[in-house]
């Protein structure tokens, strides 16, 4: 960041280009200067020159290393199903990724200006570069879990979808006799039609004991009443097992506070009750029929299973989304640093002059800031291109062909597997082509201005 | 006159007591090995490191060897094969796969062993155990640990809410799941994150469906896996892992880890009343999830086509020879023998397959139960997916692990499944 607090900065822009001149003339290179050089020269062929060239010829040879195949590794990543999906997910980080952060970093920036305690804020927006982006892949791994018992982002979304939507006494519930109900919507209705006189029996099954209230009683048969509708609801299980489908025995709970309802021929509810503590319930009927007996959905309500963050679907914007939250603090301190060396004198000539304050963002502040918002837009995209930690802690294992990019089918290539290190190495050198544009255009902005 | 005479006697009795006493000192101590020293390197850390370090010592104090132990985490394969090409590996390595016993036999960097440790496993193994520690008719390496990944885990008071008990067949299985998930308990807990899950999952219904030579078969890639054998055990398995007894959905299942299934039985009540996994995770429920075995859960062996299965798959660790030390020669001998299993037996964790072994050793009645099933076990076949080439059956995001994740994603598109299991198996094994 130091070589980028100075490139915004035009005066010193300026001052510093007779320097570069001054430099012009071809060095001279004598002993003192070659001995200086040398530690890092050797470190550098050591470290990054040797191993770019032993990746490249690597990258010719075949899993052992010992047969020459020419392009064939080549071939082999891009005809990889799994490898184009890899660089298809890079080419969603790649338009996403580095524009979101650039763009709320200076949201950020520009807003920070305004509070008191800026600096305070600045760094709790910074803290997240200072995580290792290892634990920060674990922690927005448990954040994203589906379950709201586990899962923050779930358990936020559930307080409210639980609110709004009330989950039902019997979640899970369905008949023991399917033949005899059939579903009405999410809820259930009995098949045959019914008229004052019938006696109604609609058990239950597959959900836990824990749900039925604690004041429920065995359930009881109920008998025949001329001019009512009767039945029950039950749990069609006896704990432990034993007795016989659809038959209200000993042992069998009735299921209270079940909502019954009685629609008529042509589908509007005609009478509405709830089942006492026996599971039992009653209906006076004025007319002759035929009703439809329902329990309606709100009975059955599960409550809110949480979003698939890290289904197939989701998982590369909630990965991206996590990104965001690591580097957005490094748009910011960068750009509000710039922010910082713009002279107050052109945002107040520009305010005088009758200019908006929208008007004096979009043509003072950002013609000002865009050498350092490229420069940050520049290292976002090489860092984009690299991304590695939070797609592997982050993606089960499962969605990993669904999340997976390019560093990281690098990684599961060579080091795993059947660590085919010569086609590791060919995807190596494709990332390392892709970088090589940007870099470049990094250096030339450099030099240009330096 | 006499006493001159007796002098020279006395002398050399004297002398002959005295040799007889160096010698005898020298054979009652029988350490042969005085002085030799033997490294070992294995993948095991902390507690299990500790526990075989015990055995090391055992060995050391046996024989006079120094014994030092070497760990090299999950990386065995890369560590030996770094110290083989810089000519100093370790004398004798533990190796977590036979498919890594394979690889170094075939690459000449393993020393056969000698006739006398060849024996010793004959009479204290089943006949399988020195066949897997054989590569191309010769004789490498002893198994000394292994596994049980032929068991089913449930928890006792959900089987019991239910009425049910252990199946004995994958029609009981259906039966089961079915009133488990009328008693109103999800049946079965997968953790489908984790891709070797499921190819357990597989290897046992085929090992039981299609039969051990078939498995042997499918395990060399000689028969293909779109063979009927394969699309059979799949259908069949799709019966089971029905999405509306899975907790938490298939869906769910995919995003599941291991440790969280396990997890999902261990409540009360539970998530879910069953979940498949190896002899291991009984050490997860009774450590971590503070459960009583036999009380509070149980396993059952993997049911059978139609009746209990006598056939068990599982893993193991096998000890074998890198260098032409003696020491080392000797300590792998010394692991063929129930002494040298019963130091760490004792401890809990571990199983062997060594019939010699006594099952009383065992500290819990699971681990006997499971161990005694591993020994006498008719049928035994290794891991599959732990034999195949790693491409295949052993990483993350591909090959067999991602091919049976989105097969249980939509588990009737059993076709589709086969073919990409092919495919990605013929890339593998390179035929």
């Amino acid at each position: 960041m130091s070589t980028i607090v100075p490139a915004v900065a035009p005066p010193v822009v300026e001052e510093e280009r007779p320097i570069l001149k001054g430099r012009a003339p071809a060095p001279r290179w004598n002993r003192v200067a070659i001995g200086f050089l040398a530690p890092a020269a050797i470190f550098v062929g050591i470290f990054i020159v040797y191993p770019v060239i032993a990746t490249i010829i690597r990258s010719f040879f075949n899993r052992t290393g010992e047969t020459f195949v020419g392009v064939d590794n080549y071939f082999k990543v891009f005809t990889d199903s799994r490898t184009l999906h890899a660089i298809q997910n890079n080419i969603i980080w790649l338009l996403v990724f580095p524009v979101a952060v650039t763009g709320f970093g200076v949201m950020f920036a520009v807003l920070l200006e305004r509070v008191p305690y800026r600096l305070v804020v600045r760094t709790i927006l910074f803290t997240p570069m200072a995580v290792s982006l290892l634990a920060s892949g674990v922690i927005w791994r448990i954040m994203y879990q589906q379950s709201p018992e586990t899962g923050a982002m779930n358990a936020v979304i559930a307080s409210v979808a639980n609110a709004i939507t009330h989950p039902g006494h019997y979640q899970g519930a369905r008949p023991s006799q399917p033949d005899l109900m059939q579903p009405a919507g999410d809820g259930y209705q009995m098949s045959q039609t019914v008229a004052p006189g019938d006696v109604v029996h609609m058990g239950f099954i597959g959900f836990p004991v824990s749900e039925i209230p604690a004041n429920a009683q065995d359930a009881k048969d109920p008998s025949s009443q001329s001019g009512r509708i009767v039945g029950v609801v039950w749990r069609d299980f006896i704990p432990g097992g034993g007795g016989q489908v659809g038959q209200v025995e000993p042992g069998k709970k009735g299921l209270p506070d079940m909502t019954v309802q009685l629609v008529d021929s042509k589908g509007s509810v005609a009478a509405q009750t709830q089942s006492d503590t026996a599971g039992d319930f009653s209906f006076a009927s004025t007319s002759t029929g035929p009703y439809h007996v329902v329990l309606p959905a709100q009975n059955f309500h599960p409550p809110f299973g949480g979003v698939q963050w890290l289904g197939s679907s989701l998982v590369t914007p909630a990965i991206i989304l996590a990104a965001i939250w690591v580097w957005v603090g490094f748009a910011t301190v960068t750009i509000g640093a710039g922010l910082a060396t713009i002279s107050r004198d052109l945002l107040e000539a520009a305010r005088v002059d009758g200019a908006t304050e929208l008007q004096v963002f979009r043509r003072v502040t950002v013609p000002l800031l865009s050498p350092l918002l490229i420069v940050v837009f520049i290292t976002l995209v090489i860092n984009v291109l690299k991304i590695f930690d939070l797609v592997y802690t982050i993606a089960p294992g499962s969605v990993i062909p669904d999340a997976n990019v390019i560093a990281l089918q690098l990684y599961l290539v060579a080091f795993t597997g059947l660590g085919d290190f010569g086609i590791g190495s060919a995807i190596a050198v494709f990332l390392f082509l892709l970088v090589i544009p940007v870099m470049a255009a990094n250096i030339r902005r450099f030099q240009g201005e330096g | 006159m006499s006493s001159s005479r007796l002098g020279p006697v006395l002398s050399v009795a004297v002398l002959v007591s005295l040799l007889a006493a160096c010698g005898g000192s020298s054979t009652s101590s029988s350490k042969p090995l005085a002085g030799k020293k033997v490294e070992v390197a294995a993948v095991w850390v902390k507690d299990e490191q500790k526990n075989f370090e015990a055995v090391l010592k055992a060995f050391s104090d046996k024989t006079g060897a120094t014994a030092t132990f070497t760990s090299t985490g999950d990386a065995i394969g890369t560590v030996l094969g770094s110290r083989l090409a810089s000519n100093n590996p370790p004398d004798v390595a533990v190796l977590p796969q036979p498919g890594l016993l394979h690889d170094l036999a075939v690459k000449g960097s393993l020393k056969e062993l000698d006739s006398a440790t060849a024996d010793i496993v004959s009479q204290n193994y089943a006949p399988v155990w020195k066949d897997l520690g054989t590569v191309n008719g010769k004789f490498y390496g002893v198994w000394y640990k292994a596994s049980n990944k032929s068991t089913v885990w449930y928890n006792v008071s959900a089987f019991k809410n239910a009425g049910v008990s252990a199946p004995k067949s994958l029609t009981d299985l259906s039966q089961v799941f079915s009133t488990l998930s009328a008693s109103g308990v999800k049946p079965v807990s997968v953790g489908g994150a984790d891709g070797w899950t499921l190819t357990d999952w597989f290897e046992n219904a085929y090992l039981n469906l299609a039969g051990r030579d078939n498995y042997v078969k499918l395990t060399t890639h000689t028969i293909k896996w779109t063979d009927q054998t394969v699309k059979d055990t799949l259908k069949a398995l799709a019966q089971v892992l029905q999405d509306k007894y899975v907790y938490g959905g298939l869906s769910g299942a995919l995003q599941t880890d291991f440790p969280t299934s396990v997890s999902n039985i261990a409540g009360n009540p539970p998530k879910a009343a069953i979940v498949y996994e190896g002899d291991f995770v009984e050490g997860v429920l009774k450590d971590t999830a503070h459960l009583t075995p036999v009380t509070d859960f149980n396993f059952f062996p993997f049911p059978g086509t139609t009746g209990p299965s006598t056939s068990v798959m599982g893993g193991g660790d096998v000890a074998v020879r890198l260098t032409d030390n003696a020491a080392g020669a000797e300590l792998v001998k010394y692991l063929a023998s129930p002494e040298a299993f019963q130091i760490w037996g004792a401890k809990g964790g571990i199983t062997s397959a060594n019939k010699k072994v006594d099952v009383s050793i065992y500290p819990d009645p699971l681990a006997k139960a499971t161990a005694s099933a591993l020994a006498n076990a008719q049928a035994f076949v290794f891991d599959m997916s732990d034999q195949a080439p790693a491409a295949f059956g052993a990483t993350k995001g591909s090959g067999e692990w991602a091919d049976l994740q989105a097969w249980l994603r939509n588990p009737n598109n059993i076709d589709a499944a086969c073919a990409q299991l092919e495919k990605d198996a013929a890339a593998a094994y390179g035929s």
